[in-house]
């Protein structure tokens, strides 16, 4: 294993890290809801009564970030290599695999570590096994 | 006001993912690449994120209603099942495929990335899939 000093930004991703906290912080303590956006987008598929207009809201707030960002900082680094094909497969693999497995990276890897949960702490590193032993495939075998 | 604080939180979840470099599939992908010049960044995106967020969720345990008055809801399950575990399994494999989990590409659709759309109407449309699977089983 090599490090990319140059790609490394330990401070720009903690502070990063910190307003993820405080946003799940204050989900918790003000709505009283955990910060999984696969379970809050999805739970937009299954509407039930008084319980859309603040997963709406949230969306919302997510779609804005760039746009706030904007008004302050230089365009942020975006750069998708993959395929739209793969774009695909990779969009119906977290969608089927979130809603089944209850989480993703903020509800399992954010809130659910957060709370000590025994299922996240095994969600959280059976998905990260499973991205690493993909970009292994993808990068570093043979034919690839 | 619930309406309000959930956008306040949108869009703090959001900045952090974009100062944080998570909301860059390449930055990612360099975290998940192991095996070539690798990048712990996302490892500090964690730690701050936990390290707030467990003393947040240490005091919520002391309460059953939110600062506003709303029901706290936590979840229940502890057992480590095989749903958990498949699911998470499929995943990680969409998330090492192009480097997008749910939150940055609901943030790379915000800022105007074509292929984050192409990314996001599939995300849904698997979780669509599962609504239906599941309604069948009921």
């Amino acid at each position: 294993m090599t490090i990319a000093w140059a790609a490394f930004t330990p401070w720009a991703s903690l502070a990063g890290g910190l307003l993820v906290g405080v946003a799940a912080a204050m989900l918790i303590l003000f709505n009283g809801r955990v910060a999984g956006i696969s379970g809050i987008v999805g739970g937009l598929l299954r509407p039930a009564r008084g319980d859309l207009g603040w997963r709406v809201a949230f969306v919302a707030g997510l779609v804005a970030a760039p746009l706030a960002w904007l008004a302050v900082a230089a365009a942020p680094r975006l750069h998708v290599a993959a395929s739209v094909p793969a774009l695909v497969a990779a969009g119906l693999l977290v969608g089927v695999g979130t809603r089944l497995g209850s989480g993703c990276t903020s509800g399992h890897g954010v809130c659910g570590i957060s709370r000590g949960s025994r299922r996240s702490l095994a969600a959280t590193a059976t998905f990260m096994a499973a991205g690493f032993a993909v970009v292994f495939v993808a990068r570093h075998l043979p034919g690839s | 006001m619930r309406l309000a604080t959930a956008f306040v939180v949108g869009l703090v979840f959001g900045l952090g993912l974009l100062l944080s470099g998570m909301a860059d599939p390449a930055k990612v992908l360099g975290f998940l690449d192991l095996a070539g010049a690798w990048d712990p960044s996302l490892m500090f995106v964690m730690g701050g994120a936990v390290g707030v967020g467990s003393v947040a969720f240490a005091f919520a345990r002391t309460r059953t209603r939110s600062l506003l008055g709303e029901p706290l809801q936590l979840p229940t399950k502890t057992s480590v099942d095989r749903r958990l575990i498949v699911g998470a399994l499929l995943f990680g494999a969409g998330w090492g495929l192009a480097g997008f989990c749910p939150g940055p590409a609901v943030v790379a659709l915000g800022a105007g990335e074509a292929k984050a759309v192409v990314f996001v109407i599939a995300m849904v449309a698997g979780m669509a899939l599962f609504e239906l699977v599941e309604a069948r089983r009921r």
